[in-house]
């Protein structure tokens, strides 16, 4: 995927460019935001990452407005310094799609991008989700693996609905904590691992293959080759 | 900014100097200057007043007076003619026993027909009107009031009164005046001196606490009166900002040195396993092992920096423009629904007790992060087998959430610290944590004007959190 990284101090930058490239992207850089706005503007990007402090008299929200004004729909990650929550909410209030605070960790970035650029190929209004052997039907809300139906808690079935939309993606704890349960905070304990554990015990244990793998020091991600 | 600037500053010092601009620029010269105009204004009043009710009211008498004679004398003129006028005047000249009236009938050629004065007064023209002045009457030199009528056929008449006694009073009143306001203007200025000084004294006490307080000596407060007047209702607003300030000065020491303390501790750790592994490591393998420990140690660091700043931007207040009313009942059974998986896998019973809707006004993100630090702690301190219990209630005055577990509890000692940042009981320091859980709780409670206590359960701990119905506005 084509991603632009609009990002001004040099080793978050040099880090976050290697770290995509290394991932199988084609990644663009700018240091500013005149740059970063041209290119933005100019050549169509899958994603694009971009700091809020900017040099050069276009920030980085003024940069995401001008984008929305002139009906860029281009996925946009905000990454910032400034973790206040009301922050957060002037960063998607501009046209953000996702908001992530510094310092992060990569892959918590790659994921978050990874999302929304897929996200922005505009998935049509699909009724049913299909990965290998696992259905899940979204009009009717069952699930069925091989066939043979299971039955599922409303969460557990949110939870599986995200994990199936963005199969063969990796998704943090973060990011399920927020899209599934909405919330905004990092709890202590390991709440979301118990989650999935209880989704594996449902959707991965009667079957000879496992579907949900654990991605080590970044989170889970769905698919069938756990290679 | 100009060099001068900096070198006339200090000589404006107020107090210091006698300067005039100084003076006209000071309140407490203003109030008494508008004092000592008010009181002259007013005697000035009171003066004019006395006038007009003494001198003026004997002018106006001996002019109805005369103006009764000239009716008589005139009525007479009607019925009986001159020769009748004249038997009057000249009756009313011998009977006049106190000499204080004026008379004089004189024909065309200005030659006396009756009367008390010999000739026509060289001054009084022949137009009639009202006349004052000092005539001779039989040699002796008085001052009158005198009217000066024409009559039919170029008769001419004077009608008058002596007045002296009159002037006597007038002279009398002037002087009395004349020293009652300089005794007033004398009593405004001392008047003015003194309601500078009350002036002062007034706020002497406001700006040394001030002047004390921005020195750094920040435990010093006005001083009260007690008699609950204007100035002591400023003063105790001062005092209560004093206080904030205060308390939020406290709170950022104790901010520092918890850092100072507890963050140097696994910023050390980082550091010194990165300088191990550079210097001693032997291969790439442990070399890796080790930087991904420290980049988690950095991950700990960050999470406890995130939540002290969340912590402090909860105490500033700041949040408040979030707040909006909702039912805590479903945000608690979702809270309920994260948090029951965990306890499950614990081998912890979970028991949720709401009501059907919990209406509160708040900030539904703070909650939840409140709710979900005790939960974090509920679960990390049970025993197996036990039950932790998450209530919501409707209490008088607010909504009480209330979590409790069977595990250790905190020691009555220990509880009124266990909000403070950093602390960690004897039964939590050998458990993950950053010891900030119970101070957002506590600084969630405050903004929503509630409270946060903690009680024993019996065993164990029972954590309130009461949020007020009414929170402040900020």
């Amino acid at each position: 995927m084509r991603i632009l990284v609009v990002e001004d101090d040099k080793d978050v930058a040099g880090f976050v460019v290697r770290g995509l490239k290394e991932a199988g992207h084609t990644v663009e850089h700018a240091a500013n935001g005149r740059d970063g706005l041209f290119l933005a503007a100019s050549e169509g990007f899958d994603a694009v990452v971009l700091d809020r402090m900017l040099p050069g008299g276009i920030d980085g929200l003024r940069l995401l407005e001008t984008l929305r004004s002139q009906k860029n729909t281009v996925p946009v990650l905000i990454l910032s310094a400034l973790a206040d929550v009301d922050e957060r909410v002037n960063g998607l209030k501009a046209g953000g799609d996702d908001y992530l605070t510094k310092p992060f960790a990569f892959a918590e970035l790659l994921a978050r991008v990874e999302a929304l650029a897929r996200r922005g190929k505009g998935d049509q209004v699909v009724t049913k989700l299909v990965v290998e052997d696992l259905e899940l039907d979204l009009l009717s809300r069952q699930v069925r693996r091989a066939g043979q139906k299971i039955d599922m808690q409303p969460r557990e079935f949110r939870l599986l609905e995200y994990l199936m939309r963005h199969a063969g993606q990796v998704v943090t704890r973060t990011m399920l904590l927020e899209s599934v349960w909405d919330y905004h905070f990092d709890p202590q304990t390991n709440v979301i691992d118990v989650h999935v554990s209880r989704l594996r015990q449902k959707i991965d244990k009667p079957f000879p293959v496992a579907l949900i793998q654990t991605v080590r020091n970044a989170g889970y991600m769905l698919r069938a080759d756990p290679g | 900014m100009n060099p001068a600037d900096g070198v006339e500053a200090p000589r404006q010092a107020p107090g210091l100097t006698f300067q005039p601009t100084y003076v006209l620029r000071s309140a407490g010269f203003r109030f008494a200057v508008i004092y000592a105009a008010l009181i002259s204004v007013s005697a000035a009043a009171l003066a004019m007043f006395l006038w007009w009710q003494t001198a003026g009211a004997l002018d106006r008498q001996t002019e109805a007076t005369i103006a009764l004679d000239v009716g008589d004398l005139n009525a007479k003129w009607l019925v009986a003619g001159l020769p009748g006028l004249v038997e009057t005047i000249d009756e009313r000249v011998a009977q006049n026993a106190d000499n204080d009236s004026v008379y004089l009938l004189v024909d065309p050629l200005l030659k006396q027909l009756a009367g008390n004065l010999t000739h026509w007064p060289p001054k009084i023209n022949r137009r009639p009107g009202w006349y004052e002045l000092q005539v001779d009457r039989g040699g002796v030199q008085v001052s009158t009031r005198i009217v000066s009528l024409v009559l039919p056929g170029g008769y001419q008449m004077l009608v008058g009164r002596d007045i002296a006694v009159r002037s006597k009073l007038r002279g009398l009143l002037t002087h009395a005046l004349g020293w009652g306001i300089g005794v007033v203007l004398l009593l405004a200025c001392l008047g003015a001196l003194l309601v500078r000084k009350l002036f002062r004294r007034m706020i002497a006490n406001v700006s040394d606490t001030a002047a004390a307080v921005s020195r750094g000596d920040l435990s010093r407060r006005v001083q009260l009166s007690g008699r609950g007047d204007e100035f002591d209702q400023l003063s105790e607003s001062i005092n209560d900002m004093l206080d904030r300030i205060a308390r939020l000065m406290e709170g950022v020491k104790q901010v520092s040195n918890a850092i100072a303390h507890d963050l140097r501790t696994p910023i050390a750790r980082a550091r010194a396993r990165l300088e191990e592994a550079s210097g001693h490591s032997a291969g790439p393998a442990e070399l890796r092992n080790a930087i991904e420990q420290a980049t988690t140690d950095l991950d700990g660091i960050v999470r406890v920096f995130q939540a002290l700043l969340r912590i402090a931007e909860i105490e500033a207040g700041s949040r408040r423009a979030a707040f909006a009313t909702m039912d805590l009942a479903p945000l608690l059974a979702d809270m309920a629904e994260l948090y029951e998986a965990s306890a499950e896998e614990k081998g912890l019973e979970f028991d949720l007790r709401i009501p059907l809707s919990l209406k509160a006004h708040g900030d539904a993100t703070l909650i939840q992060q409140a709710v979900a630090n005790l939960l974090d702690n509920a679960l990390k301190f049970s025993p197996p087998g036990t039950v932790v219990t998450l209530s919501g209630t409707k209490v008088t005055d607010g909504i009480q959430i209330a979590v409790t577990d069977r595990g250790p509890g905190i020691p009555e000692p220990d509880r009124g610290r266990a909000t403070e940042r950093f602390y960690r009981g004897e039964t939590a320091r050998s458990t993950p944590g950053s010891g900030l859980g119970l101070s957002l709780v506590q600084a969630v409670a405050q903004l929503h004007g509630g409270s946060f206590t903690l009680a024993d359960a019996q065993p164990g701990l029972r954590a309130v959190l009461r949020l007020a119905s009414n929170p402040p506005t900020s």
